[in-house]
């Protein structure tokens, strides 16, 4: 039988991809595609490697031996899927210590919701709970991606990040079951989350106009997403007495949730590197960069 | 060094590609690839390829229409209808 053939020209590769094909790396691609697939997965991997950072924050202070190592193999995870995400960037043509300077230069993007402080050790169950929550449904959803090398990656990184929602959900469950003072650390955590998570999938432009969806690198849109993640976890909020700090929030009827408008300047405003702690991040990531330098050189001089 | 990464599930089963890691030479790489694809106890077994290694075959031509080795190269509806009929009309 004869291989599918990749059409080698943009519209019919448009088509292609949105029938459902998939691409792979020796295959010819459009510059456009291979151009916002570096972008996509890029900010992928620096979201891995950046999300670390709040978490790491908090591994000394673990309340419990349990908490610590648990949450050290969470770090030790992601920064693993950085390095699987990384190694796909590198094979569509960019290497991953451009992709390392760039992000420590500031001309890389990473998730909003990682440009903030984690107050107490409450943010760090909101930040496994629900942030991790938020980050499984874009990426259950990039198991269909149109690049089959990134889909393929993301069924590991999906199974990995399933332990992480469990850890999470353990960590609020052990304070919402505490004393009053820790129930209230929970609640304020998810005050201060609650914005930043609603800004997570982005405005709800229509996936028509979103040119991920367009290429099939993402199959769902914005807003789509959003809607799954209420679904999914404004009632697991509630059956744990937790309040959620958005008055319009309710599920309508035909099951869609109305929800008070995200601040969008806001979500702008932090991920073009304005966040409350976007500059310490980065510096902190710089100075590992420069001061593990010597690794690099001596494995590669191996 | 690009090595290819395969991992092997659980005895018995196929190795399946599993993505690829960057090492100076295989002792990195094993050690990278252990990491990275072994260490939830995900693999039983590993094999790292360098990627110049393998030999990529991927155009398959069929100039010579070799249907009649596959089922998609009988339709015997048809015929079968036919065979019943008659095999009907015999019995009476």
């Amino acid at each position: 039988m004869a291989a599918v053939e990749i059409p080698q020209d943009e519209q019919a590769f448009l088509a292609y991809v949105q029938a459902g094909g998939q691409v792979e790396t020796a295959d010819w691609m459009p510059d456009d595609y291979r151009a916002k697939l570096v972008k996509f997965i890029e900010m992928h991997g620096n979201s891995e490697l950046m999300g670390v950072l709040p978490e790491r924050e908090w591994i000394l202070r673990a309340p419990t031996l349990q908490r610590k190592l648990a949450l050290t193999a969470k770090v030790q995870d992601e920064v693993g899927h950085a390095q699987l995400i990384y190694r796909v960037v590198e094979d569509l043509g960019k290497p991953r210590e451009r992709c390392l300077a760039d992000l420590v230069d500031g001309k890389a993007k990473f998730h909003n919701v990682f440009h903030y402080p984690t107050k107490t050790w409450g943010d760090v169950g909101v930040i496994a709970w629900l942030v991790d929550a938020a980050a499984i449904i874009s990426q259950k959803a990039l198991l269909k991606c149109s690049y089959a090398p990134y889909a393929r990656i993301m069924k590991k990184i999906c199974w990995e990040e399933s332990f992480h929602i469990l850890h999470g959900r353990d960590v609020i469950l052990a304070m919402v079951t505490g004393t009053p003072a820790q129930f209230e650390l929970v609640q304020e955590a998810l005050n201060r989350w609650w914005g930043p998570l609603m800004q997570f999938h982005g405005n709800p432009i229509p996936k028509e106009e979103d040119p991920m969806y367009l290429w099939r690198i993402k199959s769902q849109g914005n807003e789509e997403a959003r809607q799954q993640f209420l679904e999914g976890y404004v009632p697991q909020i509630w059956e744990l007495g937790l309040t959620v700090p958005d008055t319009k929030l309710r599920r309508r009827e035909d099951g869609t949730w109305e929800y008070g408008e995200p601040d969008w300047d806001e979500l702008m405003h932090v991920v073009t590197g304005h966040g409350p702690k976007t500059d310490e991040r980065l510096a902190f990531r710089r100075r590992f960069l420069d001061q593990e330098q010597w690794v690099r050189d001596a494995v590669l001089a191996a | 060094m690009i090595y290819e990464v395969f991992r092997r599930e659980r005895k018995g089963q196929a190795f399946e590609h599993a993505g690829s890691v960057v090492a100076p030479d295989t002792e990195f790489a094993e050690a990278w690839a252990r990491e990275q694809y072994g260490r939830r106890g995900e693999s039983v077994a590993l094999w790292l390829v360098p990627r110049d290694a393998i030999h990529d075959v991927e155009d398959w031509a069929d100039e010579f229409d070799l249907k009649y080795r596959r089922v998609d190269g009988y339709s015997i509806k048809a015929r079968l209808k036919e065979a019943r009929e008659r095999a009907a009309a015999r019995a009476g």
